[in-house]
Parts: C-alpha cells; sequence; structure tokens
C-alpha cells in the first residue's frame, strides 16, 4: 500500500519544516502531524470524518497560524494612502471599506491570473491581511515591490491564528470573551484577553458560523486550553477542514486558484466591485474584464458524482468522448455522503444540471454540475 | 490456517490452495476513514507486487498491492455497501477479495504474525 500525501505541491524534503506556536499542544492532544506550507501541522486528531461531522454539528478548533499575517499602515499625514496603494492589486474596494470590516479578495498579476487570495481588514489605524501560509513570503515581496515605499508592511509571525468554526461557536466565544457575540459575518474587532489583546474575526473557511482569532504566540496556548476544555469543544485538523471547505463551495489556493486562473473564470465575480470594474486602475484589470464581459473560456464548477468513489485533483472530465475540464479538488462529502468535487469545464459545460464524466483510473463517473456551495453557509448575519 | 504479511501492510491468509488478501489494522489506522474500496474483478490476474485494488479515504486514494501472483476469484461484495469494514474489522468481514496461489514460493518472502509485529514496532 502506498499513502499518497494529501498535499504534494513543493518538493519538501529539501526544506526545513517550521514549526508552529502550538505544535507542542498538537502533539499532546494526539495529532498526526504533516508538512503542510512549510510547517508540521495536524492533519487530524481522532479522525477526519469525526471531526469534519463535530464542526457541522457543534464547535472545532482549527489551528491555522501558517499563515501571513500582514498589516498595511499609511503615513500620517495621509491616512488613506495604504488602502489607495492596495487597491493599484486587487479588483476590491479597499478605499470605502469601513472600520471592523472585512472583504475577501485576491492578488492579481497584470494577465489577471490569481496570485493569492486572501481577506482585508479596516482595522482602523491600518490594514490587515490575512494570507495563505504557503504564498505568504511571495505575497510579501510582491506587495513591498508594488506598494509606495512610505506604506508600511509589517508580518506579524509572532501571532497565532486559530479557527473556532460551528453553530456552537457563538455562544462559546460569548461566555469566553464578552462581546465578541455581538460581531456579525465579515466584521472585527479588538478584545482584551489574558491581560493582552486579540483580534477576532466572526468569519472562517468552513461555511459554519465562526470566528478567527488572532493572538499573541505567548498566550495561544493557554486559549487553546481554555476553549477545548468546554465540551462543546474538540480540536480538528487540516482534513476536516479541507472536506468542509469543498463543501461550502470555498476555492482553495494552490488547486482550485492558481496563477493560470483568474476571477471570472474562477467564479469569484462577486470579488470584482463594480466601481472597480469601471475604475480600473489595478493589475490584470483588463484581461479580467475582458472575460467578465465576453464571458471565460473555462469556469469553475461544482460537480456531485454518482456512486461512491471520490474523482480528486487532476481527473479528466469530458462531455461525451470530448475532454472538456478537470478537477481541481475532490473528495467524499461526510455530510453529502456521496463524492463532490471542484472542476474547471469549458464554458459551454458549465451551465447547472450539465451531465458530465469523470474519468478516474479508468473508470467513467457520471457527474453533474451543481451548484455551490453543496452544503448550505450558516453564517450569522445578525438577529 | 497460517496467515503472513508484506512490507505494504498488505495481509494473506492461505488455505489450501487459495487465498484471502485485505489490509491490516495499523493500514486502515494512517488511511483514517474509508470511503470506497475498488476491487479487482473476478478472473484478473495479479502479479505479486503490482497494482491490485485502490482504497479511498477521505483524504486520498492508495494502492493495494498483489501479495503474491495468482488469479482473482471473488471481490468482497460487502464492501460495496459498507467500505468502512475495513477501519472496522481490517483483518476479518473487511477482507478484498480471494485469489488462487499461482506460485507457493512467493510466500516463503513475506513475514508472519511475529515478524510484521516487530516491523510495525520499527516504523
Amino acid at each position: 500500500m502506498s499513502d499518497q500525501p494529501i498535499e504534494e505541491d513543493e518538493p519538501l524534503e529539501a526544506i526545513e519544516l517550521g514549526k508552529l506556536p502550538l505544535d507542542a499542544w498538537h502533539r499532546d492532544h494526539g495529532a498526526r502531524m504533516v508538512p503542510f506550507a512549510g510547517y508540521e501541522m495536524p492533519i487530524q486528531y481522532e479522525g477526519i470524518v469525526a471531526e469534519h461531522e463535530w464542526t457541522r454539528s457543534s464547535a472545532s478548533l482549527f489551528d491555522v497560524s501558517h499563515m501571513g499575517q500582514l498589516a498595511l499602515r499609511s503615513p500620517e499625514n495621509d491616512p488613506e494612502l495604504a488602502a489607495r496603494e492596495l487597491e493599484r492589486l486587487l479588483p476590491g474596494l479597499i478605499t470605502s471599506l469601513k472600520p471592523n470590516k472585512m472583504r475577501y479578495s485576491m492578488l492579481l498579476t497584470e494577465e489577471g491570473g490569481v496570485i493569492d487570495d486572501l481577506m482585508v481588514t479596516n482595522v482602523g489605524p491600518h490594514l490587515a491581511l490575512v494570507v495563505n501560509g504557503a504564498c505568504k513570503w511571495d505575497d510579501i515581496a510582491h506587495l513591498r515591490e508594488h506598494l509606495a515605499d512610505e506604506v508600511t508592511l509589517t508580518h506579524y509571525d509572532d501571532f497565532a491564528l486559530l479557527a473556532l468554526q460551528g453553530p456552537e461557536a457563538g455562544d462559546i466565544l460569548e461566555e469566553l470573551i464578552p462581546g465578541t457575540g455581538a460581531l456579525t459575518f465579515m466584521t472585527a474587532d479588538l478584545f482584551e484577553y489574558d491581560d493582552g489583546h486579540i483580534w477576532v474575526s466572526r468569519a472562517g473557511y468552513t461555511g459554519e458560523d465562526g470566528f478567527e482569532i488572532s493572538v499573541h504566540e505567548g498566550s495561544v496556548a493557554k486559549l487553546a486550553d481554555v476553549l477545548t476544555s468546554d465540551d462543546r469543544v474538540k480540536p480538528a485538523g487540516l482534513g476536516a477542514r479541507d472536506s468542509l471547505r469543498l463543501e461550502a463551495g470555498l476555492p482553495l489556493y494552490g488547486h482550485d486558484l492558481t496563477l493560470e486562473t483568474d476571477p471570472v473564470s474562477a467564479d469569484l465575480t462577486f470579488a470584482l466591485s463594480k466601481k472597480r470594474r469601471e475604475g480600473g486602475g489595478y493589475l490584470g484589470h483588463g484581461p479580467v474584464m475582458e472575460a467578465f464581459n465576453n464571458g471565460p473560456a473555462a469556469k469553475r464548477v461544482g460537480l456531485k458524482i454518482e456512486g461512491r468513489m471520490p474523482a480528486r485533483e487532476g481527473a479528466d472530465v469530458f462531455a461525451g468522448d470530448t475532454k472538456v475540464g478537470v478537477v481541481t479538488s475532490g473528495g467524499f462529502s461526510p455530510t453529502l455522503g456521496q463524492p463532490i468535487a471542484m472542476a474547471y469545464v469549458d464554458a459551454a459545460y458549465a451551465e447547472e444540471g450539465t451531465e458530465l464524466i469523470c474519468q478516474v483510473r479508468k473508470k467513467s463517473l457520471p457527474a453533474t454540475v451543481t451548484s455551490m456551495p453543496f452544503v448550505a453557509h450558516k453564517y450569522f448575519r445578525g438577529n | 490456517m497460517p496467515r503472513y504479511f508484506t512490507d505494504e501492510h498488505e495481509w494473506i491468509d492461505v488455505e489450501g490452495e487459495s487465498a484471502t488478501v485485505g489490509i491490516t489494522d495499523y493500514a486502515q489506522e494512517q488511511l483514517g476513514d474509508i470511503v470506497f474500496v475498488e476491487l479487482p474483478s473476478v478472473g484478473t490476474m495479479l502479479d505479486k507486487g503490482g497494482d491490485a485494488a485502490v482504497v479511498e479515504s477521505v483524504k486520498a486514494a492508495s494502492d493495494v498491492y498483489a501479495p503474491i501472483s495468482g488469479e482473482v476469484t471473488e471481490g468482497n461484495e460487502a464492501l460495496e455497501e459498507e467500505p468502512a469494514l475495513v477501519n472496522s474489522s481490517p483483518e476479518e468481514d473487511g477482507w478484498f477479495f480471494r485469489m488462487t496461489i499461482g506460485d507457493k514460493a512467493e510466500l516463503e518472502g513475506l513475514m508472519d504474525d511475529k515478524g510484521y509485529k516487530a516491523f510495525v514496532e520499527a516504523l
């Protein structure tokens, strides 16, 4: 038997793996550690399906400290400069982002390719960026290369990032840190914890209600202990995070988003703000608008697959005898009890209900184009 | 009935001219939740060390190799309905397939229970 690693983007043998602040905590809690984004990270504790189901029914604690936590600061005589500068690199409206609001966006190349996807938050005195762990060093180089010199870029590599996700997350965090329960989806604020400050965002990547909590590395083990001492919270690993985000229809950078994809083909046009579509002024605006106006050649779609055999990344997608696309991530959905996938298919075959075939090891698996999310989002948007 | 093990974590029970093949408890533990098992069809000729089956867990697809050469005579149909049998009973109800024994000499290179236990402990 050969066990293929879940991530094989980078040859990792030659790279020394980093340790995250909760490394020992994960091992103490029975985690199986694997290389991911240059770190040793927990892929699972008791099992992916159990952790997946616990997240959907109660609450799970994920360590996502591998992600890059960055800040952009403007010079004092021009508080808007950082937002204006960042807008030159992405298609979202940042200058009008109100304090404590967050926005999902993508750093783009001149050709419209996706360098990374990220969250931008208006923290008040500055902009906070959360970028993918595997991309953070390239992102920093890209930002530094393009942003005006007066904009200060800080990498908070001494901060951990925890995600508390699940239907019970709101009650649990409100009991521990009063005030957090009043946050609504895609808003964030500063709270006091353990004689220090933590930054709490009502967001996540599971499709469930929940939070991401930025906390200093010195306090993170204590916070993880306190959270998991609540019977409603169990730790969950990257395996469950992947199956949860797939059910939620959320693309994963390096798989469903790459330099070869653009926001339109990725079906993320919600992130192309109208004002920015018209006004332009960002890298990739021309190619992105061409795809927006004329339709993309290929499009990211969801596929529900018949039977139980998953179609995974790299599986070819056919319409009859014609290859029309390729699966970019796929697996078995614990919630639906069937295999699901994301694929890029020729635009002519992207319509919901289109019957396609996934080719897996010479087997033809019937698949149907399905709207995403596969499992409904349960974000908290207020009472 | 003697049971042998491979260093790829398959087990093989030998009963006269026939053998039953599955994966070990250690293997299912490593794979995690199994959602699908692709078995070789009856009549498939297997070569020792060659691809025999594929186990799909939530996280990945993994190959299962033929511990010896021979012809597949039966697949475990119970796995079609309940692939999780491989997790709950890997070395009994979760067997994969039965096969003929092409060459008894091929069994000689395999580990016995004790040898496999030591092999796993050293991993």
